[in-house]
């Protein structure tokens, strides 16, 4: 029985007071085992990324107990989650500072940490990522979306984390580079052991990435489940089930093929 | 673990011809790529011939000039310009030429000094304000209203007023009621800025805050505080002339455009190059700083990018 990595107990967050006040998780609680992939997904505005950033450290008013490798975290981030934990953004065209060029943009998270020999990091991280040496210094605008993406993932490992959050990392990519940014990851994932708690509304990315999946609304979790009960006739919850055949409605309109989506 | 890559997953990278090939040469081409489009504007070109020229010849302003800036020559008062006096002479016979010439160094002298005082400042005052936010903002913002609801002119002549008369009171007192406006620009940037992914992505990989706002936050702000503060500086000149001519900037004998106009001023309808002359400077000099502002922006306006 492989320990969990993730544990997250009755989570709750509230933006504003009083009358006004938003109540955006409600008791949100699920765990993600050491290695494993677990999906979070959901409408728009359903929680699924607050939940992320959450266990990144964006937000600290949080309520409930997260645990990550059995440690119980602190509503402060300190630098010891940093190396535990990393997120990659959704939007490549807006994670990256513009005016950095990739090298120093993998430099800074060791610069904060105190992390030596630099120049053989990013050397190795660059090409793990997919990226050789001509990259180095270059500047984000002069890199496509999936070498952004790339640059970005790069930027998130660099400080070796055990577990990555990552947010829609391929909704902003045009289709034939979300194929690539997800076999990058999902090889990243067997090769370093790494936990991945993927958001996502795309259930082709979950089926192609995720073992297990929540699905979440108004933030609240609906239900957990396998992903392979996603595909079959098992949610309990109607709107799990309507969400899947919304997925499949759509892709019927487009013309793909069930396997491809689900493959 | 290894490096290697399976064949689907690396990247097909085509070689590119003209890549940087370390930080250096990223910035230079970078660079470059400015130059180029900061020169392809012709009224831009106008603007940074002026400003270089101005100093160059502020530079070298005692080979430059023909005569002592502060020889009296009184057989010589009042002189139309001739050959001798190419911008003819005052009224104590100092050529006007050599007064101009060596003017622009206390031009200069004041730009520079205001920027240097005014830039950081601002720079400082608005990214703190805007990255902070809550109290910080309130107290930070509220100092910055006090300071820009005074008419410029009017706090500069109350502080000149108050000092004395003088070129450095004059610069601190126009510093003053300069740093507000580049504040408010700074907090603005910073205000959209710190809710990026980017400042975002550094602040979970464990950044300080003084990181942050130094190394993600002051470059991105850098390029509007730049174009602005090239666009204060025909400003600057402007005010630093009208408090010499007022006869609170600098001190009688020094050669500073505002203070000429104003001595010149008794004699303007007969002799109208007292006047012409160093009203001619300050208009190019403040012109040209307002092309190359204008120029700026085109290049360093992210949002032009």
């Amino acid at each position: 029985m492989t320990p969990n990595m993730i544990e997250i107990e009755k989570l709750n967050l509230t933006f504003g007071h009083g009358p006004q006040a938003n109540h955006v998780l409600r008791d949100v609680s699920f765990a993600v085992k050491d290695g494993e992939s677990f999906g979070l997904v959901g409408e728009s505005g359903s929680g699924k990324t607050t939940v992320l950033r959450c266990l990144a450290g964006q937000y600290t008013h949080w309520s409930g107990e997260m645990r990550i490798d059995g440690k119980a975290l602190e509503h402060k981030l300190d630098r010891a989650r940093c190396r535990h934990v990393q997120m990659v953004f959704q939007d490549p065209y807006g994670s990256l500072h513009p005016r950095h060029t990739v090298e120093t943009a993998l430099t800074e998270p060791m610069a904060i940490h105190g992390i030596g020999e630099r120049q053989e990091r990013i050397g190795s991280i660059l090409a793990k990522v997919g990226l050789n040496d001509s990259y180095r210094f270059r500047y984000p605008h002069q890199l496509s979306g999936g070498q952004r993406q790339r640059v970005a993932i790069a930027r998130a490992l660099i400080l070796e984390p055990r577990i990555l959050l990552l947010d829609e990392p391929t909704s902003a990519l045009d289709v034939s580079v979300q194929a690539e940014i997800l076999n990058l990851l999902a090889d990243l994932r067997q090769r370093d052991g790494l936990t991945y708690l993927l958001v996502t509304h795309d259930l082709g990315v979950v089926a192609h990435l995720c073992d297990r999946v929540a699905v979440m609304q108004q933030g609240e979790i609906l239900e957990t489940l396998a992903t392979s009960d996603l595909a079959g006739s098992s949610p309990k919850n109607a709107y799990t089930r309507m969400l899947v055949d919304a997925s499949r409605e759509y892709s019927r309109k487009q013309e793909i093929p069930e396997t491809v989506l689900l493959a | 673990m290894t490096p290697e890559l399976s064949p689907a997953i690396a990247a097909s990278v085509p070689q590119q011809n003209g890549q940087p090939q370390s930080r250096g040469a990223a910035l230079r081409q970078n660079l470059q790529r400015s130059l180029r489009r900061l020169t392809h504007n012709p009224m831009t070109v106008a603007g940074l011939i002026v400003v270089a020229m101005l100093l160059l010849v502020a530079l070298f302003a005692p080979w430059i000039a023909t005569h002592d800036p502060l020889a009296q020559d009184l057989n010589n008062t009042l002189k139309a310009p001739d050959a001798a006096h190419w911008f003819g002479t005052d009224e104590y016979g100092r050529d006007v030429f050599s007064r101009l010439v060596h003017g622009s160094r206390i031009t200069l002298y004041v730009i520079s000094l205001v920027t240097v005082i005014v830039g950081p400042v601002g720079l400082a005052v608005g990214t703190i304000s805007g990255y902070f936010g809550g109290k910080v903002d309130t107290v930070f913002m509220r100092i910055t209203d006090i300071f820009i609801s005074f008419p410029s002119l009017v706090l500069a002549l109350a502080f000149v007023a108050a000092l004395g008369p003088g070129l450095d009171h004059a610069v601190m007192a126009i510093a003053l009621t300069a740093w507000p406006p580049i504040a408010r620009l700074a907090r603005a940037e910073t205000l959209q800025l710190r809710k990026a992914d980017f400042v975002v992505a550094v602040q979970l990989q464990g950044a300080s805050s003084t990181r942050i706002i130094v190394r993600h936050i002051v470059p991105m702000c850098l390029s509007s505080v730049v174009i602005r503060l090239t666009m204060n500086m025909a400003g600057i000149i402007l005010t630093a002339a009208g408090l010499g001519f007022l006869g609170l900037g600098a001190l009688p004998p020094m050669p500073e455009w505002g203070a000429m106009i104003s001595t010149g001023r008794r004699y303007m309808l007969e002799c109208w190059w007292l006047v012409a002359m160093p009203g001619v400077a300050i208009m190019l000099v403040s012109l040209a700083f307002n092309l190359l502002g204008d120029g700026l922006r085109d290049v360093l306006d992210p949002r032009s990018e």
